[in-house]
């Protein structure tokens, strides 16, 4: 079994090979959507297959690794593409082939008929094979490699509907922007280098300043591909690309890289606890805001999007307390129930477009009552709606709760920790507050879009998915039971799975709360999820649509700040993109126009006055020959000079 | 496989081997010229292949010359032996070729790209058939000169020898301001390339009284093999560095380059990026660090300051080009800021680096001006604003573009990565330069994304909306077949550069260690 690994990252890159060269050269094939849709899944559930019985079969400690051949080599500095499965990336891998077949999967359903199916999974394959080299690489670059390929493929997902410009233009600023945080990640790269002589994940050993300055550059890379503020700005526009990309890319996999690479790199980050309080901080001030802007979107992909944003900042609240495990944990439960909500809105979007009735198919303010007409993806989604929001024993509550926990036993190091954990408290309302809302308005209520309409439920192949990533969304989080239940390690995800490896590839900080705060910290979590949903639940199911303004009068002049995204992509583009471009266009294009060329014009104004001497002599072309001639007869004179 | 004989031989042979084409066009005729051009191109690119498998056999075996040269030969004229071996002359100019790691893919970037622009000019050429297909015949005898000549002199002939048929390329067959872009050119590097000559001549004299019982040499081995005083070195460094800074081009000598691309027809785009601007900086790695290593420590500064400044500047002047041609020049300037900064960084990883991304630049960027010229040729304009959407009628264009795209904005996993890391990490860590160079010119990164993919959404992307694109064809099988390899190289590089990078390693580490041995202090990996 084990000559098989490389296939691993080898077969995603077959698969999309196939896909991408015969479907541009054979029309018949591009039509042949089973085919298509079968070689895509195949190339992607033999490496589930692969992860699954390594990790099967996997000793603790023991990690298993495998090497394709070199990439570059320098004479002091080397790179290979190896791999390691170990406790982290094995479970990574797992969410990652996992969840990327239920999409591969779905997705045949939910593309059948658009003219690009065949680009489609070539795309699709291609991220898994750099999601792979992302999670799977022994070292630096090899992540790298991963990082910057599933940025491509986010790009080309985004814009694949390409000829709607706006897709494009959010194509393109997902790239830029993972693009400043890549060049964080190459700084710390150069650093790393010199002062270690290797990129290998298992010989980076840093202290002091050196130590510091990574582990802040792996933080903005990290801000970048798991967007964060700032520079989060791309992944609500991201929502342009197709539905089951937006649950593979833009919520389970991609996005959660940030968080993968930080909690790979826990010994450097644990050097510096000043870093740790920014990320907890920057992840507890993303959660807040992109909750509060989820609360006045209509759009469910956006309403979900800054959910996923909101959630990453919990994850980041989660590394910052140097709880990395735990933050790996809530990737995990959130890779579930985010999933299950995105294919479910897909659901719901591919049922809303067939009745052809409304002009926007993602407003959920012409929704209403679908739940009706679509009983699984109603019923999944709002399991995985309670999941999120923390409900009791769903495995949101497991992993939210565990982070809120870490978060406070940390403000023993430090009380800016307190803050944060008072943040992801009132976050934690929020999000069981918007999430009931949205879910509500859409399956629930008054049936708001027009009478002749009959949406129908998505076929098996969209649903079976969903069911499947329902029943992961309710029992994942027993996987990670908190500590107290089992008077110590019994939190087999966090405690157990990611830590007891005799060299640990996650190094955690040592968090302890007595059992009695731990309990009514339980109690509260367990509240605060159950109060938020009741709430909206009442309100919404009292005044339908109308409770919006009871919102929007609760949050006063704020609202509008809420609804328009905080003004940060206007803000953006006034303060870096416009002058940028006023840069190049009005200095530095007159500099090399006007002041250089000035220059050069002038002296070659010179010669030329030179040079009319010889043409009342010569004429045409001759006169360049007569150039030439001089340059011979200077050589000549050279040599009869000095020779 | 070969005798070093027969490699040598065979070298030579490939220099001159594209000539045989111009008395077949001359006599056969402009209406074959294309065809007599492909077919006599074709020869180089082959023996440049066998060269590099007898090359590689003797690089394997370690069997260089005392001087680092895996095959040299030598044709002299004039002189005699002395007792211990050495050749003495009053007339020490000769033929004298050799080839190395560093110009050896350089070599087989000409042999591959010019039968690629030749293959290309046949869509696009229709004028004056028979005088552009010797022209470019001969651009090629002096591009591979100057990547193998081993004497001064002869290496300056070669230098001006390129200029003639690329000044004529740019001047009868550009666009419609081709003679001042032309003329601009000209003079640009003719100014540079005086001063070169000047300092040749001083250089051949100092060196004679020193090898060659104080005769003028111009034999680059010989030259070698002097230790030149420091402010000797400081003139000849700058004369050398001002006439190959301008081949580059080096902000701010730059200008010259976008007016020449945008006017160039498109071979010579091709050949002017590709090939044509490695010139300058193999100069730099070729001559200016082995022969006045102590000017290079003392000027590295200097040139990693103007090769930052030109990262950023070619960079954002890209940005807000409305033609696309000229958009790609100026990505040029940007690119070979980079390959400036990795000459003078002085470790191994930013020397192999620069010279991996010559190569890289010239399939990139080469592969750019295909495929603009592509585009022109449909739609005889390069205007973005002319274009929208054409995407959707030019599937497998917009592949071809994506991936080249993509190979230009330094995506791991294509070449124009290897390069770029590489000279970035080697400058970061070098303990001769600041490590300030190499941060600023990594934000080169981001703004080369935010250029290339704002002007592919712009012509690719959105509705089409004009009439005159919507009949727009896909590429032939002929442009399909001129990209195909130039995209397998790109893939090839970009995956697997260790085969490419262990050759060069071979030669330009020596650059490197006798550059750094003159600071007193060895290098040493910390």
């Amino acid at each position: 079994m084990e000559a098989l690994l490389p296939l691993i990252i080898l077969s995603p890159f077959i698969g999309a090979a196939i896909i991408g060269i015969w479907g541009l050269f054979s029309s018949s094939f591009r039509h042949q959507e089973k085919l298509i849709g079968t070689i895509a899944t195949l190339a992607v559930v033999l490496p589930f297959v692969l992860v699954l019985n390594t990790f099967l079969s996997y000793e603790h400690g023991k990690p298993v690794s495998f090497h394709l051949f070199s990439w570059m080599a320098t004479k002091n500095f080397s790179v290979d593409f190896s791999y390691v499965l170990d406790e982290a990336s094995l479970l990574m891998g797992l969410i990652v082939t996992g969840i990327g077949s239920l999409i591969h999967i779905y997705s045949i359903a939910y593309m059948h008929h658009d003219k690009g199916f065949y680009r489609y999974f070539l795309y699709l394959n291609l991220f898994i094979f750099s999601m792979n080299n992302l999670i799977l690489g022994d070292n630096l670059l090899v992540l790298f490699l991963g990082w910057e390929g599933v940025g491509a493929c986010s790009y080309f997902l985004i814009g694949y509907w390409f000829e709607d410009m706006a897709k494009a233009m959010a194509a393109q600023k997902a790239f830029v922007a993972n693009r400043i945080g890549d060049f964080a990640l190459l700084v710390a790269m150069f650093i790393i280098f010199t002062s270690t002589g290797s990129l290998k994940f298992s010989e980076i050993s840093l202290s002091g300043d050196v130590a510091f300055w990574v582990a802040l550059l792996v933080f903005i890379a990290a801000t970048g591909k798991s967007a964060q503020i700032p520079l989060y700005v791309w992944l609500p526009d991201a929502m342009a690309g197709p539905t089951p990309v937006s649950a593979l890319i833009h919520a389970a996999t991609m996005v959660t890289s940030g968080i993968y690479l930080i909690a790979r790199m826990s010994e450097v980050f644990l050097q510096v606890p000043g870093v740790m309080i920014l990320v907890a901080v920057i992840g507890g001030l993303t959660a807040i805001l992109a909750a509060l802007i989820a609360i006045a979107q209509n759009d469910i992909k956006k309403v979900l999007a800054y959910s996923t944003v909101s959630q990453l900042g919990f994850m980041f609240m989660a590394l910052g307390a140097g709880a990395f495990s735990t933050a790996i944990f809530h990737v995990m439960t959130h890779a579930f129930f985010k999933a299950c909500l995105f294919l479910g809105s897909g659901s719901v979007i591919h049922a809303m477009e067939h009745m052809h009735l409304v002009d926007d198919p993602q407003d959920i303010r012409t929704m209403g009552k679908l739940g009706k007409y679509m009983p699984s993806t109603s019923k999944t989604f709002w399991i995985s709606t309670l999941a999120i929001a923390g409900i009791f024993p769903l495995s949101g509550f497991f992993s939210k709760d565990e982070i809120l926990g870490k978060l406070f036993a940390a403000g023993h190091e430090h009380v800016m920790y307190y803050a944060v954990w008072a943040v992801g408290m009132i976050t934690a309302v929020l999000t069981a507050f918007y999430m009931t809302r949205v879910t509500f308005l859409t399956f629930n209520g008054k049936k708001r879009f027009p009478e002749e309409g009959h949406p129908h439920e998505s076929s098996p192949l969209m649903t079976i998915p969903l069911w499947i990533l329902a029943g992961l969304a309710i029992v994942g989080g027993f996987l990670g039971l908190p500590a107290v239940v089992g008077h110590g390690h019994y939190n087999w995800i966090s405690e157990h799975w990611l830590s007891i490896s005799k060299a640990p590839i996650i190094v955690n900080r040592i968090l302890h709360a007595d059992l009695t705060t731990e309990w009514i910290l339980i109690g509260i979590s367990f509240c605060v999820a159950i109060g938020g949903v009741y709430f909206a639940y009442s309100l919404y199911s009292k005044y339908d649509l109308q409770a919006d303004l009871k919102v929007k009068s609760f949050f006063g002049s704020m609202y509008r700040v809420m609804e328009n995204k905080f003004f940060i992509d206007e803000f953006y583009n006034a303060a870096i993109i416009r002058p940028f471009v006023w840069l190049g266009n009005y200095a530095i294009m007159p500099f090399d126009k006007k002041f250089i060329d000035g220059l050069v014009n002038g002296s070659g104004y010179l010669v030329y006055s030179a040079g009319s001497v010889f043409r009342q002599l010569q004429s045409g072309l001759v006169q360049k020959y007569a150039l030439l001639m001089f340059i011979g007869v200077v050589v000549l004179l050279g040599y009869a000079i000095f020779g | 496989m070969f005798e070093k004989d027969a490699l040598a031989l065979m070298m030579n042979l490939m220099i001159f081997a594209p000539l045989a084409g111009v008395p077949l066009i001359l006599l056969l005729g402009k209406t074959s010229a294309k065809y007599i051009a492909f077919v006599v191109s074709l020869i180089p690119f082959v023996l440049s292949l066998l060269l590099y498998a007898g090359y590689l056999d003797f690089s394997t075996l370690d069997a260089t010359t005392a001087d680092g040269y895996v095959i040299d030969s030598g044709y002299r004229w004039f002189g005699s032996q002395n007792a211990d071996g050495t050749w003495v002359s009053s007339f020490d100019i000769n033929y004298l070729t050799g080839i190395d790691g560093i110009s050896v893919f350089l070599v087989l970037l000409t042999t591959f790209i010019f039968p690629i622009s030749i293959l290309f000019s046949w869509g696009s050429v229709h004028d004056r058939e028979a005088a552009y297909y010797n022209l470019l015949l001969i651009l090629e005898v002096g591009v591979l000169g100057v990547f193998l000549a081993l004497d001064l002199i002869l290496f300056y002939v070669f230098f001006e020898m390129v200029l003639i048929p690329m000044y004529f390329l740019i001047g009868i067959w550009g666009g419609k301001d081709r003679i001042y872009a032309s003329l601009k050119f000209f003079l640009y590097t003719l100014i540079g390339s005086l001063l070169m000559l000047v300092c040749i001549l001083y250089l051949g004299y100092y060196a004679g009284t020193l090898v060659n019982d104080g005769y003028f040499t111009s034999d680059l081995l010989k030259i070698s093999s002097i230790e030149i005083p420091a402010e000797v070195q400081w003139w000849l460094f700058i004369g050398f560095a001002l006439s190959f800074a301008i081949k580059v081009p080096l902000f701010p000598l730059h200008t010259w380059l976008p007016d020449a691309h945008v006017q160039a027809p498109t071979a010579g785009s091709v050949i002017l990026a590709a090939v044509l601007l490695k010139m300058g900086t193999y100069g730099l790695v070729r001559f200016c660090l082995p022969l006045f290593p102590d000017a290079s420590l003392e000027f590295a500064p200097i040139m990693c300051l103007l090769g930052t400044i030109g990262i950023i500047y070619g960079a954002m002047a890209s940005m807000v080009q409305t033609d696309i041609k000229k958009l790609v020049a100026y990505s040029s300037v940007s690119h070979l800021g980079f390959i400036v900064l990795g000459i003078f960084s002085f470790t191994e990883e930013a020397m192999s680096g620069a010279i991996v991304q010559m190569v890289n630049h010239g399939i990139s960027t080469g592969a750019l001006f295909l495929i603009i010229g592509m585009i022109y040729d449909r739609r005889h304009t390069r205007e973005i604003k002319d274009f929208q959407g054409i995407a959707k009628v030019l599937p497998i264009f917009t592949v071809v573009f994506m991936i080249t795209t993509f190979s230009s904005i330094g995506l791991p996993g294509l070449n124009g990565f290897v390069g770029e890391f590489l000279i970035l990490l080697g400058s970061f860590s070098s303990d001769h330069v600041s490590p300030v160079y190499a941060v600023l010119g990594t934000t080169g990164v981001i703004i080369a994304a935010v250029y290339m993919l704002w002007m592919f959404r712009r012509v690719m992307f959105g509705t089409l909306d004009k009439d005159e694109n919507r009949s727009l064809t896909d590429l032939n099988a002929r442009e399909l077949g001129l990209m195909l390899p130039l995209i397998a190289l790109m893939f090839y590089i970009g995956f697997h550069a260790t085969p490419v990078l262990k050759e060069i390693g071979k030669s330009s580490d020596r650059v490197v260690e006798k550059v750094i041995s003159r600071t007193g202090s060895n290098f040493s990996q910390k």
